[in-house]
């Protein structure tokens, strides 16, 4: 008998633009390119050099502070440009494809037969590693921990986000090869949590039934109810399609970065899944698919509640594996909009009629904020749609404040901004709240390191 | 609506940093942001918003209040009435209820956001729409004839003291239209208390006016059972204006006198539905307050040594600004506990503080308005205890 988490608390946004399962043409990228913001916790040092030939597996980038960690070409071909912003920070690295991928061989093994230490070079030496994301902090891991356990959330659950089992078919092998690989890397064990109703099947890890609306897929709050994590400890987490892609390094011997893309959002005119490969432009994605002379849209890399606001020349994010395109919206004037009735508003507050419109009604909505900021005036706002033993309010007061211990206390060491991005959104006063929370995981790491 | 658009586009640089009228920045952000909801895109985070923002919440709030504010208003005429022994209709029961009461609307609105449109423009911040609600509030819990420069004075004085000089919305420790209560208390009392406010008997603009009937008497139910002597135990009763006992249901709908806004459960109660329907005010919160109301007067009137301890629970309940205190006061979400636990613990104490200052104090007949400040105090020492065992749950985790 499986183990069962019930979410209760949170939110299923019903955006307009879902996508349904088919493959669409696309993803032919005229560059690629390593964005070392894409990553958090790491200080990005080039050493690929700009004319230099790469192979798909070829490194471009490595950690400043903990050179093992790799960023390596996703593909072959020229490195063009190596671009630099304010004092010298690197942006990104881009690559030039060749119409033939080439890859650097590292090597097919059988996971079963490796010890900790080869799996760990294996991962490290394909460039693999930053798939690998620790707890506390929300960061890149550091090969030189021992995770209490390693956590891995194989659905999604935030609005209009990919399939998973769309996107494990056919790979199932690679899946169940990449957990293998997590598994040698702990003591302790692999958690997979699985949607209720799911076809994904794994062997060899502890698997989770969890059933409930959004943050259900979020790995933080499976964490949270499984075994949360204690000021000390460490885990990692690893997104589900990230693992297929470690898996694939096993089985093929072969760092290829190729991934689903799904399409999704009311401003698109095609919705689907775009196979590419990690690193490509965003236009490579979206070119011919959005809505015909609307300028005044916004390209999201990723979802609407944790994703990156993306131009087209832009890449597409190192994690992410989904497109939105919503509405703008900058030239909305909304006459009295806090006095009409707000037919068609989406809102959870029963201040608007959007509650009388049933659950299945689908809502376009656009980036605008809706409001001032204000000073936190409505209280348990938040904890509806933040299911873990945490109290938000009083965590993100101790993170304003800086009040390390508080933070400690209230469980800071358990969250990422993405846990928070639902409370962001139902927020009265309209606060930056995973800004708020991405910050003071970033002040607090430097204080204690 | 487009023309008005380009028209606030138009003047809009004016008012910006430089602009000829820069100076009254704050007020043009304020009119533009009443007219049209911001067209501001998110810049982090997430990239779609609820529709809520704090405006709306108000205005919620303000629509919950109009019941009671349109009740106090018709029965301001009605009291008068009955203490001048006229009937003109209804029509102009109410417009001479209205006429009263709409000054103190205006003076407090003049004053409050007078005074928040220029610390926002010193501050350089928007302007914030909570005093929209304590504007309201204001006129709607102080006697009929509070003189207009008494509600001037008072309400400068909260909104500077209990709210700019904490940083405004959001930062209070106390509920701001209460202070401006207690200010008037303490500085002019006799302007607050005994039985010559709550009706009024002259007239108002011209209208109404006359020769007060013989036997008439303003005093307010309760201010009548805090003078009751300790001979009337079992035999008091509560009289209208005229003399005439009055009972539980005569409390319930509201034509006694009282504070403008507080006399009709009723109305108060169809308010109370709007907020917990709309979530914007806790349930937790109002229930508990009434729960302690009715425990802690229950507790008296097993003592019952006195006319304000007999008092049963019900009436106590539907007398003065209890009901009205705790659907609109106890719960405003700055001043009160913000914890869920914290809130049956705070409702609950704000219920039981208010029944013992009813019945233990002789010289203030009415105890809401202590009750809830002096629980605006301990809300945060709630929430830090409710916090703490959070923390201690949390802790004992490591330990297992």
């Amino acid at each position: 008998m499986a183990n069962v988490i019930k979410i209760k608390k949170g939110l299923d946004i019903n955006l307009k633009g879902k996508a349904s399962d088919v493959l669409l043409n696309g993803g032919k990228s005229d560059s690629y390119a390593i964005v070392p913001d894409h990553y958090n916790g790491i200080v990005p040092k080039v050493v690929a050099k700009v004319g230099e030939k790469v192979k798909a597996g070829s490194v471009l980038m490595i950690d400043k502070n903990r050179p093992e960690i790799k960023f390596v070409s996703p593909v072959s071909g020229e490195v063009t440009a190596v671009n630099r912003g304010e004092k010298r920070k690197v942006l990104s690295v881009v690559v030039k494809p060749e119409a033939q991928v080439e890859y650097e061989d590292f090597g097919k093994k059988n996971v079963a037969s490796l010890k900790r230490e080869e799996v760990k070079e294996a991962i490290l030496q394909a460039g693999m590693w930053p798939f690998i994301k620790q707890r506390p902090y929300d960061i890149v891991a550091s090969p030189a921990d021992e995770p209490r356990d390693i956590f891995v959330s194989a659905f999604y659950s935030a609005p209009l986000a990919p399939n998973f089992d769309f996107i494990v078919k056919g790979q199932e092998a690679d899946f169940q090869a990449g957990l293998d690989a997590l598994a040698k890397l702990t003591d302790g064990k692999v958690y997979v949590g699985i949607r209720k109703g799911s076809s994904v099947s794994v062997k060899g890890v502890e698997t989770v039934e969890v059933e409930g609306p959004h943050p259900a897929a979020n790995v933080g709050v499976q964490i949270n109810h499984i075994k949360p994590i204690n000021k000390g400890e460490v885990v990692w987490t690893v997104n589900p399609a990230d693992v297929i892609i470690i898996g694939r390094l096993f089985n093929k011997g072969v760092a290829d970065f190729g991934r689903l893309v799904v399409i999704t959002g009311s401003e698109t005119t095609e919705r689907g899944y775009i196979k590419t490969i990690a690193g490509c432009t965003i236009s490579s994605l979206v070119d011919g698919k959005i809505m015909n002379g609307n300028e005044d849209i916004r390209i999201i890399s990723g979802n609407v509640l944790s994703g990156t606001k993306v131009m087209k020349d832009d890449y597409l994010g190192a994690y992410d594996n989904q497109i939105t395109v919503i509405p703008e919206g900058d030239e909305t004037h909304d006459f009295l909009g806090w006095a009409t009735p707000g037919f068609g508003k989406f809102s959870v507050s029963h201040s608007f009629p959007a509650w009388l419109m049933g659950k299945n009604k689908e809502y376009v909505i656009d980036a605008r904020i809706k409001g001032g900021k204000r000073a936190m005036i409505m209280s348990n706002e938040y904890d509806k749609v933040f299911p873990m033993d945490i109290m938000p309010e009083y965590l993100l007061k101790a993170i304003i404040a800086f009040d390390i211990d508080k933070m400690e206390n209230l469980g800071i060491y358990e969250v990422a901004p993405e846990d928070f991005a639902l409370c962001e959104f139902v927020d009265t006063s309209k606060l930056e709240i995973q800004k708020i929370v991405r910050q003071g995981l970033d002040l607090l790491y430097k204080e204690m390191n | 609506m487009k023309a008005l658009r380009n028209y606030l586009d138009k003047i809009k640089p004016n008012f910006e940093e430089g602009g000829k009228l820069a100076m009254f920045r704050s007020v043009f952000e304020g009119f533009e942001t009443f007219l049209f909801v911001p067209n501001t895109t998110s810049k982090s985070g997430v990239h779609i918003h609820d529709y809520i923002d704090s405006k709306r919440t108000m205005t919620v709030v303000i629509i919950a209040l109009l019941p009671a504010l349109l009740f106090g208003m018709y029965n301001v005429g009605y009291q008068h009435n009955l203490a001048v022994g006229a009937d003109p209709g209804f029509l102009m029961t109410f417009i001479f209820g209205f006429l009263a009461v709409l000054p103190k609307i205006i003076v407090s609105y003049v004053v409050g956001l007078g005074i928040e449109f220029a610390v926002a423009q010193v501050k350089k911040e928007e302007i914030q729409e909570g005093f929209l609600v304590s504007g309201i509030l204001i006129p709607m819990i102080v006697p009929v004839d509070t003189p207009l420069w008494m509600i001037a004075v008072a309400t400068a004085f909260a909104v500077v003291f209990a709210k700019e000089v904490f940083g405004g919305t959001g930062y209070n420790v106390f509920n701001v239209a209460l202070v401006t209560r207690a200010f008037l208390f303490f500085a002019y009392p006799a302007a607050m208390s005994g039985d010559q406010v709550f009706v009024r008997t002259a007239d108002t603009f011209g209208i109404g006016g006359g020769q007060v009937v013989d036997g008439f008497s303003g005093a307010t139910p309760l201010g009548q059972v805090a003078i009751a002597g300790k001979d009337m135990i079992g035999s008091f009763q509560a009289v209208d204006v005229l003399g005439h006992p009055i009972s539980t249901w005569d409390m319930f709908l509201g034509l006694i006198p009282g504070s403008i806004g507080e006399t009709s459960v009723l109305a108060i109660l169809i308010g109370a539905v709007i907020l917990l329907f709309t979530k914007i005010a806790s349930w937790k919160t109002m229930v508990s307050v009434f729960v302690g109301g009715a425990v802690m007067s229950l507790i008296f009137n097993m003592i019952g040594t006195t006319v304000a301890m007999c008092v049963s629970p019900l009436d106590q309940l539907f007398l003065g600004g209890f009901a009205f205190g705790a659907v609109f006061m106890a719960t405003d979400p700055v001043t009160s506990a913000r914890t869920e636990t914290g809130k049956y613990i705070y409702g609950f104490l704000v219920g039981a503080m208010a029944i013992i200052i009813r019945a233990l104090n002789p010289g203030y007949p009415e105890g809401m308005m202590l009750a809830i400040l002096l629980m605006n105090v301990f809300a945060p020492l709630i929430d830090y205890y409710v916090v703490e065992a959070n923390i201690n749950r949390r802790l004992k985790r490591v330990i297992k």
